[in-house]
């Protein structure tokens, strides 16, 4: 009943936490936006040789067979350090979405890959549902023995280092899955708010794609299907809360100002230790939520942790003073991350909306 | 027995006990409420003895059942769910019964904890001044030794002392070395409250209820054998007292918590409230706050937690508190106007009374103000504030 990490979850989080705090520091994350927000030799280490995104991977398809906690305990360490890698997109968002809705052969294929180090992205207009202003619902059509997908979508998440592309695309009147491999779309990188997360605009045009899901799905199971992907978004947001925090901390604590450090004024007391008890709220719930996966208490980590890492950001330019507001300094890498993931799965007010449906009855 | 024939056991003694001449007490005698039906709490403590379920935490060998932190957990929980009334017996039970286990001698212990278990005598708590309340140390009830008897005699003044007035005996930590500064020279002792040199007035709240007193020591007498540990020892036993108040209630606590909120959500259901888009964030704002709760304690109960888990520990009070300020306040602007004035319903009344007694939670304990020292001090490990003579603080 108690929430006590495993002596395996404690190692597998320190040693990320080690390898993070070594391979994506400042001047790694600066490397980093000169190359498309992406380290390619970071994510051969995470994706190839550590296989951390085999760790939810069912394990007859190549992967660990862990599951969400798992998952939540390393993005949350890839926040913290805003590590420039698709292991969201690709460990926490594609590989549950094609082992919930995908099939067979093709969807073992495509786990495997992702356990093996190969990024995959998800490309669906807003991704939690569809959002007009982020593209039109992908259509795929039948082609002689295959299918084609067609689709502008105007941002993908990760897009660029991505080796395939999981669609979900109306198909014969209902909802199928489809992957579409990199050659055959169109990626057009885009200048994003999140420096460490690129976006690209995603154009297929009667691409081909193989279809993974055996018999289509309701709009509803794609959203059960996400719920891993929520929970890890919190998860990373609690990191990036944590990081935000860290580099606060560092920072006041050297600062001198009226011959003292800054961090001796209680007013910046009381605002670091507020935010070490906000972030620490939205960690205990994605702890929780991570065992419990409960569409409501995920909906609640995710409006805990958007206002955690968006405080802690905030914090983090105000009492960096006036370098906080420069170019230079990381503070804004944070907030970026604050902004870019504050609306991924729906906003903060949504959010309270399952809630409060759940527990008022549906609004009038 | 398993954990969950236990719950069915506890769940069970409590639907059948807390009924008939036992059923005015539901739900009563919570923070805000705590003086509320003084003669037939105590009636319930004795029941409770009776059934099993006091000090069940305690050593089997100090009268207690031993029972494992689950266990109690469980308790918490199904005695809160069951609308158990305000325990009368916590202060002896959870704060002087663990001291004296911890550090009392074997006639003290033999003399106070059968009666603390059997529902017997009531305890009140001596800590704050007038001008020591979050500077605990700088306290100045003076306890000057009788050299005739051995026994102590103590001058002095205490206050928030917690439902005094219904209490047999209380615990106070005073200066027994004169002319001591801060946290040495500082004496531990328990006292007979019923004896002349003892003045006990109620204070009344800012919601109208009488939990509180200030209690007057003019040579009130303590026994010799009535301290515990040595003189010099108070700060030491004063401290280790207060860290037995943490922790297991907890969940006991937020299952209470719980039944306010489905209050709050049954009277916006009936009233309309809960159609207001800015009351159903709210509400649900309110939610997240009360799993996220949850979920902290069960990190923080972990037989083992981790570092991490201890330094975010020193937050909880914080966070709890806060919260259910806001609580309160929601519960009132659920209410709308229908709460302005007294009313017939019950339900009505605990909503006014928790939303002015949750006031006190930012500040007993532990204010808001310390909490955020203690947090950013022994936590983040940021610079101690700059302290004055008594020299010693939180």
């Amino acid at each position: 009943m108690d929430l006590q990490l495993s002596p395996d979850q404690i190692f597998m989080r320190d040693e990320a936490r080690r390898l993070l705090a070594e391979r994506s520091g400042s001047e790694q994350l600066r490397r980093a936006i000169g190359a498309g927000g992406f380290d390619a030799a970071l994510w051969s280490t995470i994706g190839g040789e550590l296989a951390w995104c085999a760790v939810a991977v069912p394990e007859e398809a190549g992967g660990l067979g862990l599951g969400a906690p798992e998952l939540a305990l390393l993005a949350e360490e890839c926040g913290r350090r805003l590590a420039p890698v698709p292991f969201w997109s690709s460990a926490c968002l594609a590989a549950p979405l094609v082992a919930a809705l995908g099939a067979g052969e093709a969807g073992a294929a495509l786990l495997g890959r992702i356990a093996a180090g190969e990024a995959a992205a998800c490309a669906w207009p807003g991704i939690g549902g569809a959002d007009p202003l982020c593209g039109t619902i992908p259509v795929a059509r039948r082609a002689g023995g295959g299918w084609t997908v067609s689709a502008t979508i105007a941002a993908v998440l990760d897009a660029s280092s991505a080796a395939f592309f999981l669609v979900p695309a109306s198909a014969d009147g209902g909802l199928g899955l489809f992957a579409v491999e990199r050659p055959a779309a169109a990626v057009e990188p885009l200048e994003g708010i999140d420096l460490m997360r690129p976006a690209a605009r995603l154009v297929l045009d009667g691409a081909a794609a193989s279809r993974i899901d055996s018999a289509g799905f309701s709009a509803r199971d794609f959203d059960d299907a996400l719920m891993t992907a929520r929970l890890a978004e919190a998860a990373e947001q609690v990191g990036a809360a944590q990081g935000a925090l860290d580099l606060t901390l560092a920072y006041v604590a050297e600062r001198v100002q009226f011959g003292r450090t800054i961090a001796s004024f209680q007013a910046v007391k009381h605002r670091c230790a507020a935010l070490l008890v906000e972030i620490s709220e939205a960690r205990s719930l994605v702890h929780g939520a991570a065992r419990s996966l409960d569409p409501l208490e995920v909906a609640a980590a995710g409006v805990l942790a958007t206002q955690a890492l968006f405080r802690a950001a905030e914090e983090a330019i105000q009492l960096h003073g006036g370098v906080g507001n420069t170019w230079e300094y990381d503070p804004h890498l944070y907030l970026r991350r604050a902004q870019a993931t504050a609306a991924v799965f729906g906003s903060t007010d949504e959010k309270l909306a399952i809630i409060a449906d759940a527990l008022l009855g549906d609004a009038a | 027995m398993s954990i969950e024939a236990f719950r069915a056991e506890v769940a069970g003694w409590m639907a059948a006990n807390l009924t008939g001449r036992f059923a005015p007490l539901f739900d009563r005698g919570h923070a805000g409420d705590g003086d509320a039906l003084p003669e037939l709490r105590k009636d319930w403590e004795r029941k409770l003895a009776e059934g099993g379920w006091t000090c069940i935490g305690w050593p089997r060998e100090h009268g207690g059942r031993g029972l494992p932190v689950a266990e109690q957990v469980v308790f918490q929980e199904e005695y809160a769910r069951a609308g158990g009334p305000g325990r009368l017996g916590h202060i002896g039970e959870g704060l002087l019964g663990p001291t004296l286990i911890a550090f009392g001698d074997d006639d003290q212990k033999r003399r106070f904890l059968p009666a603390i278990r059997e529902g017997r005598e009531f305890w009140a708590q001596g800590y704050s001044e007038p001008d020591a309340g979050s500077d605990l140390a700088s306290i100045r009830t003076r306890a000057r030794r009788d050299p005739e008897s051995g026994d102590w005699l103590v001058t002095g003044q205490k206050v928030w002392t917690s439902l005094a007035h219904l209490s047999d005996w209380i615990f106070v930590l005073a200066r027994g070395e004169e002319g001591s500064i801060g946290p040495k020279g500082l004496i531990f002792l328990m006292m007979r409250l019923d004896q002349p040199g003892v003045e006990i007035r109620p204070i009344r709240q800012i919601g109208g209820g009488s939990e509180f007193n200030a209690t007057f020591f003019d040579g009130a007498r303590v026994k010799a054998g009535d301290i515990v540990g040595v003189p010099g020892d108070g700060w030491r036993i004063a401290m280790a007292l207060l860290g037995f108040e943490r922790g297991l209630s907890t969940l006991g606590q937020q299952m209470g918590f719980a039944r306010e909120l489905d209050l709050i959500i049954e009277i916006a259901t009936e009233n309309g409230a809960a159609a207001r888009p800015a009351i159903r964030a709210r509400i649900a704002r309110a939610w997240a706050g009360l799993r996220a709760m949850r979920h902290m304690a069960m990190r923080m109960l972990a037989d083992h937690p981790e570092p991490q888990v201890q330094l975010e520990s020193l937050g909880y009070k914080y966070q709890w508190s806060n919260w259910h300020r806001d609580l309160g306040r929601l519960g009132m602007d659920v209410l709308g106007f229908s709460g302005a004035a007294a009313s017939a319903d019950p339900r009505v009344e605990k909503l006014r009374r928790l939303f002015f007694f949750t006031r006190a939670d930012t500040v007993y304990g532990g204010t808001n103000e310390i909490q955020l020292n203690i947090i950013a001090e022994r936590g983040l490990g940021m610079p101690r504030e700059p302290r004055g003579p008594s020299g010693k603080g939180a």
